[in-house]
């Protein structure tokens, strides 16, 4: 459904993004994972036949974005990462407007429209000014601005950045309930996000692609810990250090006092919650717990873990086959 | 070309016009004012049956073209440019030439509207004089001729710029550069192929004749010509944005 082959793109002399190549199957819901600058948008925008590419070729439902543009676009829904839309309208003109441009004919405009209100939950404000609607709406707007005309290719750019949790948590089941219908490609900077959505994940850092794999892979080849932040006030750095790492299930423990207090990064087992036990611990022995909480990992992290596992498969597979 | 592409743009910009207070203003000020030359000419010592009153002059119909249209359409892409909607509209299943032709459509139409508003100064002529008729339609054909080229000017550019007061300003300036080239020329050598070629450009010589009821198929394709150039010229401009 969406093929892309060594596209590459040069401002100036500055390359966005260089020999990006991947396949999306049909059906398939593919993250886009990378951190800020790292040319997600650039992508999108090239296959979206925004922008052309520098060199490097995509085709988008077996049509070739620059030499047949214009079918390749009538197959896309995209969502830009800047959610582009007439403040002066409202929803139902707006979505109009958008399904004429698509060429949709009037009667299919006026039932897609409905059925885009109630998948996007508009229905309070179909004839509200745009203008006047939150972010986490307008994000829905340009959500069903991308599936009015029923794309066979979704391209989404960072759908949940900016609106407020319980939106991220319906916009990503809406997002969810695309695939098999739609090939889903969408981009965040979220690890959590995409491991979630996703079928399949491609990871893009400095314009390059520096991973792809099943979502469910790509966790293993993260190592599997969650990790589990905790502030302690009373006990020596040695102490508590002690006392942590003899909890069943802690893998490391790491002092950190950058902030001014005195915490403690603990790396365990994803599958058992030692969040308890690390509190009795800490109370038996007197001390104050003065703050606790997971984290997950930074992107940063999370690139150079891929990288390393990517390495060690690279020079696993390098190995002689046996004949 | 698809003309339901175009007819979708067309239609959209005309109702955005007719929801903002911009296009009302510019057509009450257009009928004001013209309304004040043609009082004017029509109360002097030697009132003439024509239109020609209100369309020359610093408040006749043709200066006013020139200073209002940049206010009619610096918004068509420079807005489209600020919002990011322009990235929508260019990646949507249409043409970039159908873009710009539906924009240039919609802001004509909104001044052949208001051109239609001083169409109650001939009757007023025909009413109370006997005028001829011949001058009178071609003068509303130069009008009609000139704004086309006056709106293709200020498309060109809005298309230039996210900031619709610089594409005012620059429209403005090209404007006023082809209504001053006549004046212009005169400063130079007469015979020249330099003033020969400003006087050629300019907006002014092409539509004396037609307001004497002269029609010169010359104008015409001048007229036309320097629509579609800048139409062209506004359509590459598009799409040269889509590299950066
Ligand atoms: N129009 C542009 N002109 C110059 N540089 C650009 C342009 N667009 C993007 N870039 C650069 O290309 C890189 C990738 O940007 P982008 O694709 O927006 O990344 P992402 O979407 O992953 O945050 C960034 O370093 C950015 O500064
Ligand atoms: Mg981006």
């Amino acid at each position: 459904m969406i093929e892309a082959k060594g596209l590459t793109k040069f401002f100036g002399d500055y390359p966005a993004i260089e020999d990006v190549s991947f396949r999306a199957e049909p059906g398939e819901v593919v993250g886009f994972l990378g951190p800020n600058g790292a040319g997600k948008t650039t992508t999108m925008r090239i296959l979206t036949g925004y922008t052309p590419p520098t060199s490097g070729t995509a085709s988008i439902a077996g049509h070739d974005i620059q030499t047949q543009s214009l079918e390749a676009r009538r197959a896309i829904g995209y969502l830009p990462e800047t959610v582009p839309l007439y403040l002066d309208m409202t929803v139902r003109q707006y979505l109009s407007y958008m399904g004429a441009l698509r060429g949709l004919s009037k009667q299919r405009i006026r039932s897609r429209i409905d059925d885009m209100f109630g998948l996007c939950r508009l229905e309070e404000y179909t004839d509200s000014l745009i203008g006047k609607l939150s972010k986490g709406y307008r994000q829905r707007v340009g959500i069903a601005q991308a599936l009015l005309h029923e794309p066979p290719v979704l391209i989404l750019d960072e759908p949940t950045i900016g609106i407020d949790p319980r939106q991220v948590v319906e916009t990503r089941q809406i997002i969810r309930g695309l695939g098999g219908e739609h090939t889903v490609f969408l981009s965040s900077h979220i690890l959590g996000e995409v491991s979630q959505v996703c079928d399949r994940v491609m990871i893009i850092h400095e314009g390059r692609i520096a991973a792809m794999d099943k979502a469910e892979n790509l966790s293993e080849s993260l190592g599997g810990t969650t990790r589990i932040i905790l502030e302690v006030r009373g006990g020596t750095q040695n102490e508590i250090t002690r006392i942590l790492a003899g909890v069943p299930g802690v893998q490391s423990v790491e002092a950190d006092e950058s902030s001014g207090e005195l915490s403690f990064i603990v790396e365990c087992e994803p599958t058992q919650d030692l969040r308890a036990e690390l509190a009795r611990r800490i109370i038996e022995r007197g001390w104050g717990l003065v703050d606790m909480h997971t984290a997950g990992l930074s992107l940063e992290e999370v690139f150079l873990r891929l990288t390393a596992s990517q390495e060690e498969e690279d020079s696993a597979s390098a190995e002689p086959e046996p004949a | 070309m698809n003309v339901r592409h175009i007819q979708t743009i067309w239609m959209k910009e005309i109702r955005t016009y007719f929801s903002s207070p911009i296009a009302y203003v510019i057509a009450a000020v257009f009928v004001g004012l013209t309304g004040f030359s043609f009082a004017l000419s029509v109360e002097s010592r030697f009132p003439e049956a024509t239109v020609r009153g209100f369309l020359f002059g610093p408040t006749g119909a043709f200066f006013l073209v020139i200073l209002m249209t940049p206010a009619l359409t610096m918004r068509l892409f420079a807005e489209e440019a600020k919002l990011g909607t322009m990235e929508l509209l260019l990646t949507a299943p249409i043409r970039d030439s159908e873009i710009v032709l539906g924009k240039f459509l919609a802001a004509f139409t909104m001044m052949l509207a208001m051109f239609s508003l001083t169409l109650y100064f001939p009757l007023l002529l025909i009413w109370f004089g006997d005028p001829e008729i011949l001058p009178i339609l071609t003068a509303y054909a130069g009008l009609v001729l000139m704004g086309s080229v006056a709106v293709a000017i200020g498309l060109l550019g809005s298309s230039l710029t996210s900031n619709q007061i610089v594409a005012a300003v620059v429209s403005l300036a090209v404007l006023l550069l082809l209504w001053l080239a006549s004046f212009v020329a005169t400063l130079g050598d007469p015979g020249s192929l330099w003033v020969d070629f400003i006087r050629f450009l300019s907006l002014n010589d092409h539509l004396r004749d037609l307001t004497f009821g002269i029609l010169d198929s010359r104008d015409i394709v001048y007229f036309l010509s320097l629509t579609a150039f800048f139409l062209f010229i506004t359509s590459r401009i598009v799409e040269m944005r889509r590299w950066r």
